[in-house]
């Protein structure tokens, strides 16, 4: 069968004309870029260990997974430095794909290519290695890592963080009940989250999807014995598994697609192939569309996109270093990582060059809006957090749909740290007021937690982008990307996408406003909880600022490229090493960077901070002086009347126009319909929509078996039952045992079979 | 030769045979119904022979005969332990096979 | 190849354990401990014979019957004994050899009500010689055989040893699989009659179907019946009632053999007999099978979440995932038949550990109603974790075994087979996939109910409730493992599968091709695409597939 297909494959180039497409991949390269699954390997191995010997050891297992995500860690590190030497030094040759070449699309693997030569001059060869994984059909399905700059990135990110949250969580978890299984599933995460950014190929990109989602399934309901937990955990689970059908169906039109355009193949998995292919035009536009839609829907999930990000906030049932190392930093991105994987597919599949709006950009200029609104209404300072994650990654597939990759990435990686830093934060928070209640448990904390306090303030800053920080960089770069700022220079990016700038400045506006309102609760005022906190040890301290260390400088890694207060060499050094300028890689185009947007967006960022500044700093902390307690809202703030009225009264009375425009109106607005009725919708439309489809299931369950199975098809068969036995009943009666009445009817029977011989014959 | 009268003769006897067999309630009575239809058969089997010059009619009759023999004498015991049972040969008590 | 098995070996492991029953007769049934020791060296035997028939197979020519014995059997009727193995059956002969010497283990010191080792062991070990020879078997008429063989002690097991309700359920297994068993007769005479052939191998009948002996309308009518008799046993909607009633009444041992190979005995009469017979009926019939598949699947799932009996929740899901291996079978790819046989195999394990678990369950809280379990993981924290992984391996994780059934089962529907309506098997698609969304949730739903949350009091402190024990451990680890292990190289059962599905697909792909001159291999499964990319290319030339040249001028562009 093989055979046969090989010779069927080249006699229909032979047909066809030979297509020759380079695929930007090599198979040479250092050692550490063809051994990177060794990396995936060794948590994969501590797994095993610790769920066979953890019990037995002294520290319960967790040494085994440090010392195992340790050695990643170094590994990464050195894979990354055999990268960077690589990305430019490296002259091995280039692997080309045969493919079928239709004349009416005119395929030809050099129609890309050009564009990248402005200012990354040498292409980038990502290394890949394979081996077979399993054959039917006389084709070979390959497992194997595909090594290029996002990988390189994501492994280091992946490794650092979970090696932090390892250290983190041995204090943090200690004593727990369930100890050696906390760390035998962290091990688990690791090695499935590493294996899913190396992979080489669709389908193992969707075995490490999948197993990602397990792990937090696992972790989510880390304590199960509580129900709340539990029903975290299955909603996390079974949205994500709504957004997997669509990664289903996504990867079979690909990988059929793929097939397609490869002569000797039925279908192909290969990211870089398929990427390749959709750069070249040898694709449908149809097919990468449909696929790029059904690709989507499992980035929603994955990654907490408006309408399916309900999950996340409920996620952080799990322990904090969880939602710092899965929720926060590492797993949700997933889906942003898998649209950079596929960029070839979506950036055809949505023609995000040259347009000004689409799905993905749109859904990510939503979610980040709609996320940071709900920051506002929390009192759970993981739930801050959460929404504040739902709203950056939303920032990231805005980043993505809009063409500013580079940014995208970037963002995902400044991100990564100073989320990871406000989760442990958090969490160190909580580990000392045994709460996660800002409202009713925290406050004042920054003189008894200054270590924590100091962290979260960088985190803080980071986040809110204001400059040096790293938060700023990323979130510049995708505003310039957005292509939406005209003035002072155009942005020379892929498309004209003015609405998504628009989102994202507001965004910024929120998220600074919201991250004040954190820090003012929970750091500032008076104590509200009980006892006496403490600073937490160094366990968790170091870990928290280490990351403070990587909020605050990661942002120089991608300083913008003709930055005038930078050094040439130091300008755009992430975007050089990571982004990849190869055949599976589209041609974008790359923003120019401009000083007017970078000063707007400061502004606009200090005006956020002002306001929620202004509201909590200066009236809630003279409230409180006057009511002698600590509060954390003005005890006759609008939100308590309704604010409309309140707004007309104003305005009559006290003609006090702009003051109470900026705080009734826009702040307290924001602050208390906007963000309710956004809260409201998430929670009594969307929430419940979940719930309902849940509800509507069973009972559709219900009925079906009830009235359909038990009473029809169940029905019938018993029917039948019931009709052979009465006919029975009915028989039995000849039966009366005398031998006479027997042979009665033997006689008749045979006087009958006579009588019809005779008139047949 | 005159087939017809042997066939007549040996439809009545048949009949009788089943008439007996059927009608009669005495198990002993029965048995000799039953050798009756035997030898309502043998007759046409003979009658056939001749009619047909061959000898396979009488050879059937003679395998009849022996196996008839064996019959009665299954038939009677049967007929002897039902009456030493039930102190009854009446055929129609007989019904526990019913169904 | 030449081997000490070449020629008698399947005899010796189908008839192997009918030497161990004729043993245990003459031993008086008071001996219980000779019992449990003869049937289980039995059938450690027949696994010792099995693992050597495994390692003399050709593993290259998977394709071809190897083993094969083919001798004069019932002269009159022209049936013979023809017995061989190949890629497609090794699995599956493989996997009964596994199940039973487990179940053996299993119900070593805990034999159902009543305790009868004696008899219920003689029935498993009948029951084996069944299961390997419909297996192994290549006349229809010893198919058949075989096929019945197995529904007697399956019967008695279910209406001796089953639950309150046992008569009903073995009655109403029994009927039904003999309604379909008497349809699949007519079909199997019917086909022998209409062909003229002079044999009942399969391979005769084929040869003698493709040779255009029977009409277009009379192979629609053997398949239809065919179709029935093999869908009833998978069991297919709206076949499926007599299995939550055979599954939640049967022994715990009796459960774990219908879920793990007696429901193949179906799917694989489909792909062994009915398809490669009758390949242009198939090809006619497949939208059908296709929508009762998922129909299944979707119906299966729902059921699924409106049981309160766990067991009975496992055997509905039975119907849902037999589902997706029907869709896999009904695309008529060798990728979708492959990923059925997958999908049989993974089936066996795992729902055949979700039944040893739920028999485990019963056992230690003497209920399997779902709203009084709970807390599983607090008191058996082992079994609660063997429990949360097989459902995890349920509902298609990969890694595990069960995403190698339902996936290419999935990606294949994109795709049918030559002649088989392209649009209808997408919309087939999406919707099993949807089934995998339900699969979650009623697996998960189950696990939160039964394993997480603190036990309920009526069972708190119960010191009848114990973590796994050893006699479990032993006849779950291999299962577990095996799960594991597939999960991780699916290769395993691929690479047998592979090569036999290939062959079984040919004449399949032939019938459609002949009406267009005899389309490529790859041709065939470039059918389907919209835009068409392989269209008619019979030339030979030899396509470059590096084109150095231009290797060099493309790297250089990017400077």
């Amino acid at each position: 069968m093989s055979a046969l297909l090989t010779l069927a494959a080249s006699a229909s180039t032979a047909a066809h004309g030979a297509g020759d497409l380079a695929l930007g991949i090599t198979e040479g390269g250092n050692w550490f870029l063809r051994n990177v699954w060794l990396i995936p390997l060794l948590p994969a191995l501590s797994f095993v260990a610790i769920l066979f010997f953890g019990k037995r050891m002294p520290r319960g297992g967790s040494e085994i997974g440090i010392a195992a995500v340790g050695i990643a860690f170094v590994l990464a590190l050195l894979t990354g430095a055999a990268w960077i030497d690589h990305r430019d030094n490296f002259h091995g040759e280039e692997v080309h794909a045969a493919v079928v070449v239709d004349e009416a699309h005119g395929a030809h693997g050099d129609d890309h290519g050009d564009d990248h030569g402005e200012g990354h001059g040498h292409a980038s060869l990502a290394v890949h290695q394979t081996v077979t994984w399993f054959q039917t059909n006389g084709v070979e399905f390959t497992v194997g890592t595909l090594v290029d700059g996002p990988a390189v990135m994501m492994l280091l990110v992946v490794t650092l963080v979970s090696l932090l949250v390892h250290v983190y969580s041995t204090d943090y978890v200690a004593g727990d009940r369930r100890y050696t299984h906390f760390f035998a599933f962290l091990s688990l995460f690791s090695a499935s989250m590493l294996l899913l950014v190396v992979s080489e190929n669709t389908l193992q990109l969707l075995c490490a999807w999948e197993l990602v989602g397990v792990c937090s399934f696992a972790l989510i309901g880390h304590w199960w014995e509580e129900k709340p937990n539990s029903d975290a955990a299955l909603k996390a689970f079974l949205t994500n598994r709504v957004g997997d059908m669509g990664l289903l169906v996504g990867v079979t039109i690909l990988f059929f697609a793929a097939g397609a355009a490869l002569p000797g193949t039925f279908g192909s998995f290969s990211i870089a192939e398929t990427n390749a292919l959709a750069n070249s035009g040898a694709l449908s536009h149809t097919a990468l569309l449909v696929a790029s839609c059904c690709l989507m829907a499992a980035v929603m999930s994955k990654s907490g996109q408006f309408f399916l990000h309900t999950w996340l906030p409920d996620a952080m049932a799990g322990p904090t270093p969880v939602s710092a190392l899965i929720h926060a930093a590492t797993m949700v991105v997933a889906g942003v990582f898998m649209i950079a994987r596929m960029y070839g597919v979506f950036f055809e599949g949505f023609q995000i060059g040259g347009s000004s709006i689409n799905l993905m950009a749109f859904i990510g200029g939503l979610t980040t809006i709609v996320g940071a609104c709900l920051a506002f209404v929390q009192r759970d300072i993981k739930k801050v957090l959460a929404y504040s994650t739902i709203s950056q990654l939303g920032y990231m597939v805005m980043a993505l749909g809009v063409g500013a990759w580079t940014a995208a990435m970037f963002h995902l990686f400044t991100h990564a740290f100073f989320k990871a830093c406000l989760f442990l934060g958090s969490g160190s928070v909580s580990h000392a007021v045994h709460s996660f209640d800002m409202k009713s448990d925290m406050g004042g904390l920054r003189k008894d937690m200054p270590h924590t306090y100091r962290t979260f303030m960088i985190g803080t800053i980071a986040l809110a982008g204001l400059p040096p920080l790293a938060g700023f960089w990323s979130k510049d770069e995708i505003l310039v990307g957005t292509g939406g700022w005209g003035l002072m220079g155009g942005t020379d990016a892929n498309g004209a996408y003015t609405l998504m700038l628009g989102m994202g400045m507001l965004t910024a506006a929120l998220t600074a406003a919201y991250m004040t309102r954190c820090v003012y609760l929970t750091f500032f005022g008076e104590f509200r909880g009980h006892g006496h906190p403490h600073e937490s040890g160094p366990r968790i301290t170091v870990p928290l600022w280490i990351l403070a260390f990587l909020a605050v400088f990661a942002g120089f890694l991608n300083m913008p490229k003709g930055f005038q207060l930078a050094p040439k060499g130091l300008q755009e050094r992430f975007g050089h090493f990571v982004e990849p300028v190869a055949g599976y890689f589209p041609a974008i185009h790359h923003a120019r960077p401009s000083w007017s947007l970078a000063i707007v967006s400061t502004i606009v960022v200090l005006c956020g901070v002002g306001a929620a500044a202004w509201y909590y700093f200066v009236k809630v902390e003279a409230a409180s002086k006057a009511a002698g307690t600590s509060l954390t809202e003005l005890p006759n703030g609008p939100t308590t009347r309704w604010p409309l009225a309140r707004m007309g009264h104003t305005l009559l009375a006290n003609r006090y126009y702009l003051d109470h425009l900026y705080n009734g109106v826009v702040a307290d607005g924001t602050k208390g319909p906007v963000a309710r009725l956004a809260n409201r919708i998430n929670q009594d439309v969307i929430d419940r929509t979940v719930d309902l489809t849940g509800e509507t299931a069973v009972k559709a369950g219900t009925i079906v078996y009830e009235k359909i199975d038990q009473l029809v098809v169940d029905g019938a068969v018993n029917a039948s039952g019931r009709g052979s036995s009465g006919a029975g009943e009915e028989l039995r009666k000849i039966n009366s045992g005398k031998v006479q009445s027997y042979a009665a009817i033997l006689f008749a029977a045979a006087t009958v079979l006579a009588g019809v011989l005779i008139v047949i014959v | 030769m005159l087939l017809n009268q042997f066939l007549l003769l040996s439809a009545v006897l048949f009949s009788i045979g089943v008439y007996g067999v059927l009608a009669r309630r005495n198990g002993v009575l029965v048995l000799m119904s039953i050798e009756l239809i035997l030898n309502a058969v043998n007759i046409n089997l003979v009658a056939f022979g001749a009619f047909r010059a061959t000898v396979g009619g009488e050879v059937f009759a003679l395998f009849i005969i022996a196996v008839a023999a064996a019959e009665v004498g299954v038939g009677l015991a049967m007929v002897l332990l039902m009456y030493r049972n039930r102190r009854s040969i009446d055929l129609t008590a007989i019904d526990q096979l019913r169904g | 190849m030449e081997n000490l098995l070449d020629g008698w070996g399947i005899t010796l492991a189908t008839f192997s354990p009918l030497v161990g029953v004729a043993v245990m007769m003459l031993i008086p049934k008071e001996r219980e401990d000779q019992h449990k020791l003869i049937a289980l060296v039995t059938s450690l035997w027949v696994a010792f014979v099995g693992v050597l028939l495994l390692i003399w197979f050709d593993l290259d020519h998977t394709d071809k019957l190897q083993y094969v014995v083919d001798k004069v059997w019932i002269d009159v009727i022209s049936s013979r004994y023809a017995v061989g193995i190949d890629g497609m059956s090794l699995p599956l002969i493989l996997l009964t050899m596994l199940v039973v010497p487990l179940c053996i283990v299993y119900s070593w010191n805990h034999f159902p009500d009543p305790v009868n080792p004696k008899a219920f062991l003689i029935l498993i070990l009948i029951l084996e010689t069944g299961m390997i020879g419909t297996f192994v078997a290549q006349d229809l008429v010893l198919f058949f055989v075989f096929f019945e063989v197995v529904l007697l002690p399956m019967f008695f097991m279910i209406a001796v040893w089953g639950g309150d309700d046992r008569r009903y359920a073995s009655l109403k297994f029994f009927l039904y699989t003999l309604f379909g068993s008497a349809l699949m007769l007519v079909s199997f005479l019917a086909l022998f009659f209409l062909t003229g052939a002079d044999t009942f191998t399969f391979s005769g009948l084929a040869d003698a179907v493709a040779a255009g002996g029977v009409s277009r309308n009379a192979q629609l009518w053997i398949f239809g019946g065919m179709f029935l008799g093999f869908g009833i046993k998978v069991p297919m909607f709206p076949f499926h009632t007599w299995l939550p009633d055979a599954h939640t009444q049967a022994p715990t041992v009796g459960s774990v053999i219908l879920a793990a190979v007696l429901l193949k005995l179906g799917t694989y009469g489909f792909v062994r007999i009915a398809i490669p017979i009758l390949p242009e009926a198939a090809v006619s019939w497949a939208p059908w099978i296709g929508l009762l598949a998922v129909v299944g699947i979707i119906y299966g799932a729902l059921g699924c979440l409106a049981q309160t009996d766990m067991k009975r929740l496992i055997a509905f899901s039975s119907v849902a995932h037999m589902g997706f291996v029907m869709l896999g079978i009904a695309t008529l790819t060798d990728f979708g038949i492959n990923a059925a046989i997958m999908g049989m195999v993974a089936h066996g394990l795992i729902t055949g550990m979700l039944f040893f678990l739920a028999g485990s369950v019963k056992e230690r809280y003497h209920t399997l109603e779902i709203s009084r379990l709970g807390g599983l993981l607090v008191q058996a924290p082992r079994m609660g974790w063997i429990f949360g992984f097989c459902a995890m391996a349920s509902l298609g994780l990969p890694g595990l075994a069960g995403f190698w059934g339902e996936f290419p089962a999935i990606l294949s529907a994109y795709n049918p087979g030559n002649g088989v309506p392209v649009e209808t098997f997408r919309t087939f698609m999406v919707i099993a996939a949807l089934g995998t969304v339900l699969a979650a949730g009623y697996l998960l739903w189950l696990l939160q109910r039964a394993a997480f949350g603190t036990p309920p009091e009526e069972f708190a402190d119960d010191p009848h409730i114990t973590d796994t024990t050893k006699h479990e451990w032993i006849s779950w680890a291999p299962l577990l493992a095996l799960i594991v292990a597939i999960g991780i190289y699916p290769n395993l059962v691929f690479r047998v599968t592979d090569g036999a599905v290939d062959a079984s697909l040919t004449p399949c792909l032939s019938v459609e091709g002949e009406a267009a001159e005899k389309l490529d291999c790859a041709e065939v499964y470039k059918i389907g695409h919209d835009d068409g990319h392989g269209d008619g290319h019979d030339d030979d030339g030899h396509g470059d597939e590096h084109d150095d040249e231009h290797d060099d001028e493309h790297a250089a562009s990017g400077n």
